[in-house]
């Protein structure tokens, strides 16, 4: 009976050690990390919400004409963003044209090619670029990158490609093209390490498919490695072209900061962020500072609208390659 | 002669394996010798020699870690792709010696092809594709040889007429025991002169296994094979000769029928019986 009774007592706690042991904390875990997950939507929102708050005056007055006019005169209190949102657009696309094939070369160098003793210390030296402040990226655009463009490379492009409108006129030194290169150096360490890690998760396996049928390194790079990551890739130019659509300091310095539309890359040029970084303290009128407000807010829309179409994209290729699947 | 539809069960009762006088085989398309190989300072092939039948298969066996699927990479150079390999002795293949300062690897593999433990077509190619990509790399255009070699290649690899419609969808929605077999097609595209097969049923259900075997038995008309596996029942019903290897060694090597009912050595025995291993 003893026995019985004490087989009873330890049931019933092994019950209890089942049923208790802190369910609390593990509630208390999922709030905690449910609380910080919305804190970062609820930013975006309140962000977006301030801007447009902002800038509800000059919304209402200017309408639709903001993003379509290109006078930019805060004495006039005319304001068309039209110049930025092209110089925006235009500045980050050189910088994705430059980066891109660049940072992909190198991640497939890192990851496929380079002896093994380097490919480590090569990585983290790239990474080492995203370090350097972009105020000092800047200087040395405007010390030394600008007067050797100007020197070598741009009048090489414009004997060559003067013909077509992209690089004709003169040649001034900063330049919209000055810009997009400055932006490409910026991009080119997330480019890069990401794709490096895309790369890298790549199955030996599918290397081995291509090496056993006889691959060179290129061609087993090119139709095992490569192309078994595009989705990856496309991802890492997605989240280079986030960055350099909002990179602000370097632009600044070298673009030129001429609130015009030209066809030459040669000519100088404004982007969204510099026109912010450039004017806020100058904007002594209330319609100045709603209209700076309002090329904010463009400049978040643009970024949030790139990331959703790269989102959306990247959906439908996963959808088109399910179906494909199913089949 | 025996017709493809005989089935693997029925081949083994009547006993198809080389004679048991066949001692040695009549031509070697592998010649191996004194052959070891080293990863970083760990040696995994410790001076093997044997010579591969022609027109056999020859199944390497042996427990994890053996060295059984270095031996076998170290057949087309595959094993270079790991890095820190060293190698020592030589490997003709028919009389050619494939470690030459000469030789490129890339070529090597397209003589000796292979196919993996796990089938790996690649995804963002069709069926088609699949196949005659190794005939692409070596620069082949011709549409009408593409489509010929295509079918004919599938056709060996006994798929042609499960996916004979479907050959514009991706690799990748066959089932698993397709998927192996569109390997196998793969690599008779190239029109190797010898087969690797590295545990080629390891991931397959019974069904599928027993399908690959089949073809197995079928390729070796043309193809010399040597397969690597786990499964001592796979090795008795499909090989002709069979290498037993132990901690990098080869323990003993013979026909199949020989080294399965009258081992040599202790360690044979011990594990083909399961004793270990």
């Amino acid at each position: 009976m003893g026995v019985a009774a004490s087989i009873a007592v330890e049931e019933r706690s092994v019950q209890e050690r089942m049923a208790r042991p802190s369910r609390f904390g593990d509630k208390a875990f999922e709030w905690l990390t449910l609380a910080m997950a919305l804190a970062v939507v609820v930013l975006i929102i309140l962000i977006g919400w301030q801007l447009w708050i902002g800038s509800s005056v000059a919304i209402k007055k200017f309408g639709f004409h903001f993003l379509t006019t290109s006078t930019w005169d805060p004495v006039a209190e005319q304001f068309g963003a039209l110049p930025f949102i092209y110089g925006t657009l235009v500045s980050s696309l050189i910088a994705l044209v430059i980066a891109v094939p660049l940072g992909i070369a190198t991640a497939a160098y890192l990851t496929e090619l380079a002896p093994l003793w380097i490919r480590q210390p090569l990585a983290s030296l790239i990474e080492m670029l995203a370090a350097i402040p972009s105020v000092i990226l800047g200087l040395w655009g405007i010390f030394v990158m600008i007067p050797w463009l100007r020197d070598y490379p741009f009048p090489w492009l414009k004997r060559s490609f003067g013909w077509t409108p992209f690089f004709s006129g003169p040649i001034y030194g900063p330049c919209m093209f000055a810009g997009g290169i400055i932006i490409a150096v910026m991009i080119l360490p997330i480019i890069t390490s990401v794709s490096r890690e895309i790369l890298r998760g790549v199955p030996d396996l599918q290397r081995e498919a291509a090496y056993g049928l006889g691959a060179t390194r290129w061609e087993a790079t090119r139709i095992a490695v490569l192309s078994y990551a595009k989705k990856g890739l496309f991802g890492a130019v997605i989240l280079g072209l986030g960055r350099a659509l909002g990179e602000t300091m370097a632009v600044t310095m070298v673009i030129g900061n001429t609130p015009q539309i030209a066809v030459s890359l040669f000519k100088p040029g404004y982007t969204l962020a510099s026109v912010l970084a450039n004017e806020f303290t100058e904007a002594t009128t209330d319609m100045y500072l709603q209209a700076l407000f309002e090329v904010g807010l463009v400049l978040f829309g643009i970024t949030i609208l790139v990331n959703l179409l790269a989102q959306l994209l990247l959906r439908t290729i996963a959808a088109k390659s399910a179906t494909r699947a199913v089949q | 002669m025996e017709t493809p539809e005989q089935t693997v069960m029925e081949r083994l009762e009547h006993g198809s394996a080389p004679p048991p006088d066949a001692e040695v085989p009549a031509a070697h398309t592998f010649e191996v010798k004194n052959v070891s190989i080293w990863y970083g300072e760990k040696l995994a092939i410790d001076n093997v020699t044997l010579d591969v039948a022609a027109n056999a298969v020859t199944a390497i066996i042996g427990p994890s870690g053996c060295g059984k699927s270095t031996f076998l990479r170290a057949l087309n150079r595959m094993h270079e792709l790991t890095p820190k390999t060293r190698m020592e002795g030589t490997v003709l293949l028919n009389g050619e010696d494939l470690y030459s300062s000469t030789v490129d690897p890339a070529i090597v593999r397209r003589r000796v092809g292979m196919v993996f433990q796990k089938s790996n077509p690649f995804p963002t190619m069709t069926i088609g594709e699949n196949v005659v990509i190794g005939l692409r790399l070596n620069g082949v255009r011709n549409q009408r040889f593409l489509n010929e070699r295509l079918e004919k290649s599938l056709r060996m690899a006994a798929l042609w007429d499960e996916v004979k419609d479907d050959l514009h969808k991706p690799g990748t929605s066959l089932s698993g025991g397709q998927q192996q077999r569109l390997c196998i097609a793969r690599a008779l595209a190239v029109e190797p002169e010898v087969i690797l097969m590295d545990e080629p049923c390891s991931a397959l259900d019974p069904i599928a296994t027993a399908k690959i075997e089949e073809l197995i038995y079928q390729l070796k008309a043309r193809y010399t094979i040597v397969t690597v596996t786990h499964n001592m029942q796979q090795a008795g019903r499909v090989s002709d000769y069979t290498a037993f290897f132990y901690l990098g060694r080869l323990i003993e090597y013979g026909p199949t029928t020989k080294i399965f009912t009258n081992p040599g050595e202790k360690q044979t025995e011990d594990y083909i019986t399961g004793r270990f291993g």
